[in-house]
């Protein structure tokens, strides 16, 4: 065993990472096993925790590549990103990009979009508790005044814009519903709200994920009306407030008097 | 306030009256209930028992102890050929 001070801890997550090399110099093992092959059982026990870890957080994106894909595709993102946090809900933060450079995923344009989505619901499940402003409050609201009041999101608030039907695709791996034919070159909004208990995901029309960043920034609801139809010219409103509302993404409106 | 902002101030307030409805109606049909003796043969949603409680497993249409979610308040004004819905068990 050797002390904290002279153990080279790069050289150690080098060796933990490439099969190829050998196993730390410091490495003492018990009754003359081999290092080589108690560092190997070592190393695959990491990498296989890290890789089941991101299966259980990107289950749809298992579902669309195949379990074999899915843990290769895993095993290379371990190899080039370590956990930054001993809480492994927040691994996988940089999955989705990884998966948009990932030349073998390539055919699947839409699979960085599920695994943002996906990664935002897991995020979502961890966020604060909070209750939403109920629709009775809401109703009671001065609304000739919304124009310039602001809102608080609910913490487990995120939108993921994408060129692709992100929603649909996650609904149709969610439920056994039959559905039609997707087109994938449809681009749809998602809202991933934790309202209560449970994660849900709505989506919101185009310009919505603009509108709720705005919101999100502390702007006022005119403000954020004028982001969002800058983003999509036929931006409808209702639409957006209502998924706003049924998922219960606001816990505080305030009113400017 | 310039004509555009009081357009734009009654647009906001007029999408947001129209979307606590629609919520409002989106939720309620979230509220749901069991309802027994309304399901039909092997579309319940649970419990059809002894021996079996789970959902599809119902053997006839309208058995009183398979129950079906129903949006909340609707169950007992269900009229089914035999007997109304119930929010208990019955034995037809």
């Amino acid at each position: 065993m050797t002390t904290s001070a002279d153990f080279d801890q790069g050289a150690f997550v080098r060796a933990l990472l490439d099969p190829e090399l050998p196993p730390p110099n410091e490495l003492e093992t018990p009754g003359g096993f081999p290092p080589e092959r108690r560092f190997a059982v070592y190393r695959n026990n990491v990498c296989v925790g890290l890789v089941d870890a991101l299966a259980e957080r990107f289950p749809i994106c298992v579902q669309l590549v195949g379990d074999e894909f899915f843990r290769a595709m895993a095993q290379c993102y371990v190899r080039a990103f370590q956990p930054r946090s001993p809480m492994l809900f927040e691994y996988g933060e940089e999955f989705a990009t990884f998966v948009s450079e990932f030349e073998p995923a390539r055919e699947l344009p839409y699979l960085p979009d599920v695994a943002r989505l996906e990664y935002a619901v897991g995020q979502a499940y961890h966020a604060a508790d909070a209750a939403p402003l109920p629709l009775d409050l809401i109703r009671a609201l001065p609304l000739d005044r919304m124009e310039s009041a602001t809102a608080a999101l609910h913490p487990s608030t995120h939108v993921i814009a994408s060129k692709h039907p992100i929603v649909s695709i996650w609904r149709r791996h969610m439920s056994d519903e039959k559905m039609g034919p997707l087109e994938l070159d449809r681009g749809e909004e998602a809202l991933v709200v934790r309202p209560q208990l449970a994660i849900m995901v709505a989506a919101l029309p185009a310009g919505g994920s603009a509108f709720v960043d705005a919101l999100r920034r502390g702007r006022t609801f005119g403000e954020a009306v004028n982001a969002a139809s800058g983003v999509a010219a036929d931006f409808n409103l209702t639409d957006c407030l209502r998924e706003l509302l049924v998922t219960g993404a606001f816990v505080a409106v305030s009113v400017a008097h | 306030m310039s004509d555009k902002k009081i357009c734009a101030a009654f647009a906001i307030a007029g999408a947001f009256a129209t979307a606590v409805a629609l919520a409002e109606t989106a939720k309620a049909a979230a509220d749901q209930e069991k309802c027994f003796g309304v399901s039909l043969k092997g579309k319940n949603d649970c419990a059809a028992g002894p021996g079996t409680s789970c959902a599809g497993t119902s053997k006839t249409n309208y058995q009183g102890d398979a129950w079906k979610y129903v949006p909340k308040g609707t169950c007992t004004s269900i009229v089914t050929p035999k007997g109304k819905g119930s929010l208990e068990p019955i034995s037809h």
